[in-house]
């Protein structure tokens, strides 16, 4: 969805002809330096494209190496037997064979596959013949058979809800696989219109750009299906052992219709030792929809197999040996949380590194953020602390800046840092003004600011989180101050919203309640004396304590709304009762608006 | 010693509260050793009950238990039954807490034993911190601080340690409770995971402390606004981050005007010396 052809205008490249062993004439495509010193990149289509699926992405990878993609025997310029029996995968594997010899007999070279092609990638891959002449595998969409069936079978062998979801999830995204097996059917619908209508559909479904499928189409779908027929049953009844020393770059398309991210991710773990796994925000055709993201990907993966050091993403992709029992749901995610030396800010980080995610931690107070980093870095994943005052823009500006060229861009943010101010308005002065809207409004602001642009620039998605309050949307004479700068964040993150939606970044405002935390013991009461003041927190202090919500629902809550993609989530009871109030009958709100909540009565008095 | 008041108890009590208090770190020692990936909590427990019986223990203060994996951070407990154990089975890696409270000729234990199978990065963490917790408690019982401070200031230490306070799942938010020698008569049986003496104990010394507006169990609530009250404390600070928690449980020994540990040849003690040498 975000990024359309930002490549340069594509040639057809260069054309040629390779015969496979038996005979068959496959249609070859090469692109960029034919003299280039790195390793050529091979592009593998699926089923029912061509080579030109391909095409916005050779156009970016041609700037750095060679590149190749043919078409698959059956589809586009290459010959098409008519027998099933000529389609099984060891069929392909040779049709690879034969192509790597043309175009580079003597080096290894980097294999991509997207859909049938990663399938049949795979089967090169995890197979003998060709093993020592592919440096590495990027797979888009298309699991090996053998590892999804020992994954179906292992999943259904130790069933768990989780992994029975899963299980649920793959199989109703298989049903054409059953239906492509039934005669006559399918290819009577590809020639009775389907074929007309697939680039509209692919256009609605999926958001592909218009004119992206090839010519020959109605033809490669009805012959392609022998892909299905001559490969789906075997493989899945009869699973080999297919292990692999090569790296695996495994892409996870999130709403993939016909590949879940479970089964892709998964299968290949107890095959392959050397796997990077890498969740991308698009459908199963990522190559067309997401060629800008995808491309880099592929060149980061092939530059690091070359010796280049890993890109920090890349990095953080790396599946390390399998820790605690299922994969973790942040694993390569990198996710950044201000405020992060105490109460919900700590308790989010904590939460994230729990989830496997890379954690950047920020703090006004170096040995609290230092704490949280150290706590979080024993989950697993590196963990970074930060000490940056959010109120500050140049601070702020620095920050993202540093975090953006030592840990790449964030795929997770959470502006959570804030203070408490308590008292009436109108002994509110501007100076307590600027120090409240410095932190609580503008922290959050520079924060979606600077790390929103990285996010929109990097095309891959992301998510904001921002901390509001309960008091965002229930007026108080109490907070007057604390309440606006909450009710802007909401705006604001409703807004941002709306603004970054087309671009796969989710915002999501949380809005707690009365929790537990040192806000209650550090929070500003404006109009009072010193003394009061520390009665004031001391009250306030125990009535939260007695309230006895913990920062770790807040941060269970930032994680849901991370997960769910949430626009605004109230967390405990008073936050949801008021959020209900505000709508039904908004008048109840604005008479408890009136009574004066301050904690100011004794302990005794507040029993 | 000698020129401060004695407890209530003689040496040769606490030499008995030791003793039965070294039984029980010996029997969760032991059972610990015995995990493997696959131990249930219910089988540990057994072992423990089954160890205890065969090495002393003649009735209990409450039945062994076993929490493994996030069970050790009482995640998601809503009703005490949920501390009893059930058939989770430990993994590799998986933090698990052992606690049983033997009795023996009325000298009661109760003791809290923290560990892992294979190594727990977070617990280790958790488990060298107790540490300031020990020192911080017993310091601030010397001061004679009140109990329900002393609990504040425990939580201070956690929320700046960044963990979570998980011992106020205990039935009454308890960071330790009283412990004395059982001198009732009546059956030795076990009543809601508690021996059915040391219910009886519990309840009258709590109606007896009421009357003098005391109360033996420790907690941040307003009973707990006192001095220390001489005699045995089992002293449990739970800890714990995330899915992983760790705690440990002794006896502290208060007196009219001072405090100190009944024990200093313990498990995580140990620990924490061999680990400054």
């Amino acid at each position: 969805m975000s990024s359309h052809h930002r490549g340069p205008v594509l040639d057809e490249g260069r054309s040629s002809f390779v015969t496979a062993p038996d005979g068959v004439r496959l249609a070859v495509r090469e692109w960029g330096d034919p003299d280039s010193a790195a390793p050529a990149v091979v592009l593998v289509h699926g089923y029912p494209d061509t080579h030109a699926v391909w095409r916005p992405i050779a156009g970016l990878l041609a700037a750095n190496r060679r590149v190749v993609a043919y078409d698959v025997r059956g589809a586009g310029a290459s010959d098409a037997p008519r027998r099933i029996g000529a389609y099984t995968l060891a069929a392909l594997e040779a049709d690879l064979g034969a192509v790597l010899d043309a175009v580079s007999p003597d080096r290894p070279v980097h294999l991509v596959g997207h859909d049938w092609g990663s399938i049949q990638s795979w089967e090169a891959v995890t197979g003998s013949a060709l093993a020592d002449r592919i440096a590495s595998f990027t797979s888009v969409s298309g699991p090996c058979l053998d590892h999804a069936a020992h994954w179906f079978r292992a999943k259904a062998r130790q069933p768990r809800p989780r992994g029975l979801a899963q299980l649920a999830g793959q199989g109703l995204r298989s049903w054409y696989i059953g239906y492509f097996q039934l005669p006559l059917l399918p290819p009577l619908l590809w020639r009775t219109g389907l074929a007309k209508a697939w680039p509209a559909l692919q256009h609605a479904i999926e958001g592909v750009p218009r004119g992206s499928s090839a010519p020959t189409l109605p033809a490669d779908a009805v012959r392609g299906l022998a892909l299905y027929r001559a490969n789906m049953l075997p493989r899945i009844a009869r699973p080999r052992q297919r292990p692999t020393a090569i790296p695996v770059q495994v892409v996870l398309p999130q709403r993939d219709l016909y590949v879940s991210p479970a089964l892709a991710g998964q299968a290949p773990q107890p095959w392959a030792p050397r796997l990077w796994r890498r969740p991308l925000r698009s459908g199963h055709w990522a190559p067309l929809t997401h060629d800008g993201v995808l491309a880099r990907w592929i060149e980061e993966f092939a530059a690091h197999i070359d010796g280049a050091p890993a890109a920090p993403g890349l990095e953080r992709a790396q599946v390390r040996p399998p820790g605690q029992g299922e994969a973790s749901p942040f694993a390569g995610r990198l996710a950044v949380v201000t405020g992060a030396g105490s109460g919900i800010g700590r308790a989010t980080a904590l939460a994230f590194a729990e989830g496997g995610a890379s954690v950047v931690a920020a703090d006004l107070d170096a040995a609290a953020a230092a704490r949280t980093a150290h706590l979080a870095s024993l989950f697993g994943a590196p963990a970074h602390p930060y000490t940056v005052d959010v109120s500050d823009a140049a601070a702020m500006e620095a920050f993202a800046k540093a975090v953006q060229s030592e840990h790449g861009t964030p795929d997770i943010v959470v502006n959570n840092a804030g203070i408490g101010m308590g008292g009436a308005f109108l002994d509110t002065s501007t100076a307590d003004w600027e120090a409240v809207l410095g932190v609580n409004l503008m922290g959050v602001v520079h924060g979606c600011r600077l790390f929103g642009a990285q996010m929109k620039e990097r095309g891959e998605g992301g998510h904001i989180v921002n901390i509001a309050s309960a008091a965002a949307f229930t007026p108080s004479r109490t907070l007057p101050a604390y309440a606006t700068t909450k009710a802007a964040v909401l705006m604001l993150s409703e807004c941002l919203r709306a603004e970054l939606a087309g671009e796969g970044i989710g915002v999501s405002a949380v809005c707690p309640g009365f929790v537990n935390t040192g806000i209650a013991r550090a929070t500003r009461y404006v109009g009072v004396s010193g003394e009061e003041q520390e009665q004031l927190r001391g009250n306030a202090d125990r009535l939260y304590r007695l309230r006895n919500v913990g920062p770790d629902r807040i941060a269970a809550a930032v994680l849901r709304a991370v997960e769910e993609n949430r626009a605004v989530v109230p967390v405990a009871a008073e936050a949801r009762i008021g959020s209900a109030l505000r709508r039904l009958s908004p008048g109840t709100l604005r008479l408890i608006a009136r009574r004066d909540l301050t904690p100011r009565s004794s302990s005794r008095r507040t029993r | 010693m000698s020129n401060k008041q004695q407890p209530a108890w003689t040496p040769a009590d606490l030499a008995r509260f030791r003793e039965v208090q070294q039984l029980a770190y010996r029997c969760a020692q032991a059972v610990a050793a015995g995990l493997e990936p696959g131990t249930t909590e219910r089988q540990a427990t057994q072992r423990m009950r089954q160890w205890l019986e065969a090495n002393g223990a003649d009735d209990w203060f409450h039945v062994p238990f076993a929490w493994f994996g996030d069970r050790t951070v009482f995640h998601r407990f809503r009703t005490p039954l949920q501390f009893f154990p059930t058939d989770r089975r430990l993994e590799e890696g998986m933090p698990f807490i052992l606690d049983c409270a033997p009795v023996a000729d009325g000298y009661t234990a109760d003791i809290g034993y923290a560990d892992s199978l294979g190594g727990n990065r977070v617990q280790a963490q958790i488990l060298d911190d107790l540490q300031e917790y020990r020192q911080l408690i017993l310091e601030q019982v010397r001061e004679r601080r009140p109990l329900d401070q002393i609990y504040r200031a425990v939580d201070a230490l956690v929320a700046r340690h960044g963990y979570d306070n998980r011992h106020r799942v205990y039935p009454g938010r308890v960071l330790a409770h009283q412990v004395t020698r059982l001198r009732t008569r009546g059956p030795r049986t076990v009543v809601a995971g508690f021996g059915a003496r040391s219910l009886q104990t519990l309840g009258r010394e709590l109606v007896a402390e009421r009357i003098q507006h005391r109360s033996p169990l420790w907690a941040d609530g307003r009973s707990s606004a006192h001095a220390p009250t001489p005699g045995l404390w089992a002293v449990e600070p739970h800890l714990g981050c995330r899915g992983v928690g760790a705690k440990f449980e002794e006896l502290l020994v208060v007196t009219e005007d001072d405090a100190y540990w009944l024990d200093e040849d313990l498990p995580h003690v140990n620990r924490w010396k061999e680990q400054a040498a």
